[in-house]
C-alpha cells in the first residue's frame, strides 16, 4: 500500500548555506543505494524534505532495507499518498490507512496535519479536529492523546496529499563523500571493518589497505578480507582495496629485530606503507580498529610507537570501545560472521610469545636501524606489486 | 605447472563421465518415474548403473539405493538401522577415527537417547579385536567401521571385525564407510559379513552429489527421506539419472583397471615416502612396522608430518608451486581444531598441526612426485628458518 517513502535528516538540517551539497549528496546515495532495489524510483527535494516516490510495483521490505544503509538519513516514513479529490475522499483514505497499518486499534492518536498549499479550503486546526472525529466515529476504540500519543497521524496537504506516522529510523551521520577520503587498514578481524563503518558514516569514503603474507596467509585469508570491505561499502559505497604483499618485510624484520618487538615495528611499516598509498590517492587522513589495551601492540606505549612514524592523522574511531561493544556493531552491521572465519592473518602469525607491551620509543628506533641496508627496497617493491580491487556491493 | 595431489578430498571427473552426464542432461533427460518413453529411458540408466555396482560388489541389484554422497549413505545406514531396530538395543560402536559423517551422526544419536562406544586405535590407526569384542554387549544393534582412514589411510580388519560382531550376535548389523576404499580395494560384502556399505561418487572420478547405500536384503532400516516412494520406498526423491549413471560409469572403468591402478599407485606411494624419507626431522603417519612401503595402508594416501613447519604454511608454500595438498584432511582443514585421528593414533602434539596429506589418483604421474619432492626440499628448510621463535 505503500508508494513512497518521506526521508528524514538530522544533522545537515542544521547547516547553513552549504546545507544544500549535504542534500545533493544524500539524493545521489540513495539514488545509489536503490539501483539494485526491485523497482524504479523517483528521488526529489521538496520543500525542505527528501521524498522517494515509487514508480510501480517495488520491493518494499528491500528499499527500506537500502535506505537504511545511507547514512545521513535518520529516519524512514513509509508514505501513502492520494490525489486531492475532495475532504470526503481524503477522509476514507486516512480511515482505510489507519485500518491497514494499525489491526488493533486499542491506541491513542492524535492528528497532525500540514497545509503546505494554503489555498486549500480548510485550515490546518479544522482538518485535525474533523479527521480525528472521523476517526473516532469509525473506530470507537480508538482514543485521542493530544500530548504523548501512541500514532502520530501526520496528513501532508500538497499537490498531492501524503499519509504517514511511522518512523523507521536510519543510521544517521552524513551522507558519504561530503567529507573526503581515508585509507582504512583493514586486517580480517572484528575491529577494522566496523571502525570503517564508523567513519564513513561521517561522511568520508573510504579507501582500503590490507597486507597479505603468503604462504603463512592463505588465500581464503584474502579472500575473507575482500568479503568484509564489500560488506562494509554497503554502507560506505565502492571501496578501493589495496594489496600489499607483505611476506618479505615481515621476513626481514624477524632475522633483523628482536622477536619481542616484532609486532610493533611492523605495524610501524604497515602504517608507514598505508600512509605512502593513501597521499597517492588523496586520502586525508589513516583509519585503524585499535582500542586501548586490547592487545599488546595497542597499549598507551605501543600506539604512540605506531603513531609516530605518520604525519597524517590516525583515526581510531573505537579507541574507547570494549571487545563486546565492537562485536555488537559488528554484529549490527553484519560484518561479524565474516570476520571471526578461522583463517591466520599477518599479524598472528610469528607473533611472540611475550611481545613487548610498553615498547621504548628510542630502543624501537634503534632496532630499526637494523633493517637499513635492505627495508628500503624491500618496501619500494611492496608499493610497486601492489594489487587494486574494487570491490562494491 | 598444475599438480593435484587432494585426490581423497575429490578427484577429476573421468571425461567419459562427463560426457555421458552431458548426453543424459541433454537429450535423455527424463524422469524415470514418468510412464512414457523419455521416462523408461531414463530408467534404462538407473537399471544398468545397478547391474553395474551389483556384479562390482558381487551383490544383488535390490541391494543398491543411490543417495546424494557418502554423507547421505552414512547417515542413512545409521539412522535409518538405529530407528528400525531400536526395541533390540540402543547401544552403538564406532571408531574414533571416523569421517564426521559418521561421528556426528553418532552424536546426534547420542543426543536423542543411543548409547555410542568409540573404539580407540593403536599408533597405526587400526582397532583391535579384543577391544570390539569387550564393547560388544546384548544391546548392541550396529557397528559402524570405516574401511580405509581419509587422513591417514589405515585399513582395519573389516572381514575379522564383521565375523567377530557376527559370531557374538547375529542380529547385529555390521555397517562399513568405504568411501576411500572403494575402487582401492576389493570390497565385497557378502563374502566379508558386511549389512551396509557407504560409497561415494566423486571419489572414484565420478560426479559430485551422488554415492549409495549397499544394504543386504536382511536388513531392517527405516527411510530416513520421506516423499515420493522412489527406490523401493527408502530414498524418495527423483533419481539424480546423470549422477547415477557417471557415479556407475567411473566404477567401471576403475574396476576395468583395477589391478594394475592399484598396483602402480603403491609404486607412487613407495617412491614418494621414499623421497620423503631424505628429509629431516620429518614422519610419515600410519605406515605399518615393517612395511615402510605401504602395504596394509591405504595405496593413494601418504600423511606427513614436518617438524617446525605448520601444516597451512607448507600447504600455502606448495601451492605456490602449483601443487595442491590438503592439512590434514580437506573435510576439516578449514575448521581450527586438531583432528580426531590424528589425536587417536596418538601423534605428538607439536606434530599435531604440522601434518599434510598427500592423496594420489592413477593420474599421478612420477614426473609430478618427483616435482613435488623438489619442492618440499626447497621448501621446509626455508620455512623452518622463520618458524616462531621459542
Amino acid at each position: 500500500m505503500f508508494t513512497a517513502f518521506l526521508i528524514k535528516y538530522a544533522e545537515i538540517g542544521v547547516k547553513g548555506k552549504n546545507r544544500y551539497l549535504f542534500e545533493d549528496m544524500l539524493v545521489h546515495q540513495m539514488k545509489h543505494a536503490l539501483k539494485k532495489c526491485e523497482g524504479k524510483f523517483l528521488i526529489h527535494k521538496s520543500q525542505g524534505r527528501i521524498f522517494v516516490e515509487a514508480q510501480g510495483e517495488f520491493d518494499f521490505e528491500e528499499a527500506v532495507e537500502r535506505l537504511k544503509r545511507v547514512f545521513g538519513i535518520s529516519g524512514i516514513c513509509p508514505v501513502v499518498y492520494a490525489e486531492d479529490q475532495g475532504f470526503e475522499k481524503l477522509c476514507d483514505s486516512v480511515l482505510a490507512y489507519v485500518d491497514q497499518v494499525y489491526p488493533d486499534k486499542q491506541r491513542t492518536f492524535k492528528v497532525n496535519a500540514r497545509r503546505a498549499r494554503k489555498d486549500y479550503p480548510l485550515e490546518s486546526m479544522e482538518i485535525n479536529a474533523k479527521l480525528g472525529e472521523a476517526i473516532l466515529n469509525a473506530y470507537p476504540e480508538m482514543s485521542v492523546d493530544v500530548h504523548k500519543p501512541e500514532i502520530l497521524l501526520n496528513v501532508e496537504i500538497r499537490e498531492k496529499i501524503y499519509i504517514y506516522s511511522e518512523i523507521i529510523p536510519g543510521p544517521g551521520g552524513m551522507p558519504v563523500g561530503t567529507g573526503g577520503k581515508a585509507m582504512l587498514l583493514l586486517s580480517g578481524g572484528i575491529d577494522s571493518p566496523v571502525a570503517g563503518y564508523m567513519i564513513a558514516k561521517r561522511g568520508v569514503k573510504l579507501d582500503a589497505v590490507y597486507f597479505h603474507a603468503p604462504p603463512y596467509t592463505s588465500e581464503w585469508a584474502k579472500q575473507k578480507v575482500v568479503d568484509l570491505a564489500r560488506i562494509v561499502s554497503r554502507y560506505a559505497g565502492p571501496i578501493w582495496l589495496h594489496v600489499i604483499n607483505f611476506t618479505d618485510i615481515q621476513l626481514y624484520i624477524h632475522e633483523k629485530c628482536p622477536h619481542e618487538e616484532l609486532t610493533i615495528i611492523m605495524r610501524r611499516y604497515m602504517m608507514r606503507i598505508a600512509e605512502q598509498i593513501a597521499k597517492e590517492t588523496e586520502c586525508l587522513g589513516l583509519i585503524t580498529g585499535e582500542s586501548i589495551g586490547q592487545v599488546a601492540s595497542q597499549t598507551m606505549q605501543s600506539l604512540a610507537a605506531t603513531n609516530e612514524v605518520c604525519s597524517l592523522p590516525v583515526y581510531r574511531p573505537l579507541i574507547g570501545f570494549d571487545k563486546l561493544e565492537i562485536v555488537e556493531v559488528a554484529n549490527k552491521i553484519e560484518t561479524f560472521e565474516t570476520s571471526i572465519l578461522p583463517y591466520e592473518d599477518c599479524c598472528t602469525i610469528f607473533v611472540a610469545k611475550h611481545p613487548v607491551t610498553k615498547p621504548n620509543l628510542k630502543v624501537i628506533r634503534r632496532h630499526e636501524q637494523n633493517l637499513e641496508e635492505g627495508i628500503g627496497e624491500l618496501v619500494r617493491v611492496a608499493l610497486e606489486t601492489k594489487e587494486l580491487i574494487i570491490v562494491e556491493e | 605447472m598444475e599438480i593435484y595431489l587432494d585426490n581423497s578430498a575429490t578427484t577429476r571427473t573421468f571425461p567419459e563421465v562427463a560426457e555421458l552426464m552431458t548426453k543424459i542432461m541433454c537429450e535423455d533427460y527424463g524422469n524415470p518415474s514418468s510412464l512414457h518413453m523419455k521416462g523408461i529411458q531414463a530408467e534404462q540408466y538407473l537399471r544398468s548403473a545397478k547391474e553395474t555396482f551389483a556384479r562390482i560388489l558381487k551383490v544383488n541389484e535390490k541391494e543398491i539405493f543411490f543417495t546424494s554422497g557418502g554423507t547421505e549413505s552414512d547417515n542413512m545406514a545409521l539412522i535409518g538401522c538405529a530407528r528400525a531396530n531400536a526395541r533390540m538395543g540402543k547401544h552403538l560402536i564406532t571408531t574414533q577415527i571416523e569421517h564426521p559423517a559418521i561421528l556426528n551422526t553418532m552424536r546426534y544419536l547420542e543426543s536423542v537417547g543411543f548409547q555410542v562406544t568409540y573404539l580407540p586405535v593403536n599408533a597405526y590407526g587400526q582397532i583391535s579385536l579384543e577391544d570390539l569384542q569387550r564393547a560388544m554387549t546384548r544391546e548392541t544393534i550396529l557397528v559402524s567401521v570405516m574401511h580405509t582412514n581419509n587422513e591417514i589411510g589405515s585399513l582395519q580388519p573389516i572381514a575379522q571385525a564383521a565375523s567377530l560382531v557376527k559370531r557374538m550376535n547375529p542380529h547385529t548389523l555390521f555397517h562399513v564407510d568405504a568411501v576411500q576404499g572403494f575402487g582401492k580395494a576389493k570390497i565385497y560384502p557378502k563374502r566379508m559379513g558386511i549389512d551396509l556399505l557407504s560409497v561415494s561418487g566423486h571419489k572414484i572420478h565420478g560426479p559430485k552429489g551422488v554415492g549409495l547405500l549397499y544394504i543386504g536384503s536382511q536388513v531392517k532400516i527405516q527411510p530416513i527421506l520421506h516423499g515420493g516412494g522412489q527406490q523401493r520406498n527408502l530414498r524418495s526423491g527423483t533419481d539424480n539419472v546423470p549422477g547415477i549413471a557417471g557415479f556407475a560409469r567411473a566404477a567401471q572403468l576403475l574396476y576395468d583397471h583395477y589391478e594394475d591402478d592399484v598396483k602402480r599407485l603403491y609404486q607412487c606411494k613407495k617412491y614418494f615416502c621414499d623421497g620423503v624419507r631424505k628429509l629431516e626431522g620429518v614422519k610419515l603417519n600410519g605406515l605399518l612396522p615393517g612395511e615402510p612401503d605401504g602395504a596394509g595402508t591405504a595405496p593413494h594416501i601418504v600423511s606427513l608430518s614436518v617438524r617446525d613447519v605448520r601444516s597451512e604454511v607448507l600447504l600455502h608454500a606448495l601451492e605456490e608451486e602449483g601443487i595442491c595438498v590438503s592439512a590434514g584432511s580437506a573435510c576439516a582443514a578449514r575448521k581450527p581444531q586438531p583432528s580426531a585421528t590424528l589425536k587417536a593414533i596418538g601423534i605428538e602434539r607439536d606434530l599435531l598441526e604440522s601434518t599434510i596429506r598427500f592423496s594420489f589418483s592413477i593420474y599421478t604421474t612420477q614426473e609430478e612426485l618427483d616435482y613435488t619432492l623438489r619442492a618440499l626440499y626447497d621448501k621446509i628448510p626455508m620455512l623452518r628458518r622463520y618458524t616462531r621463535k621459542r
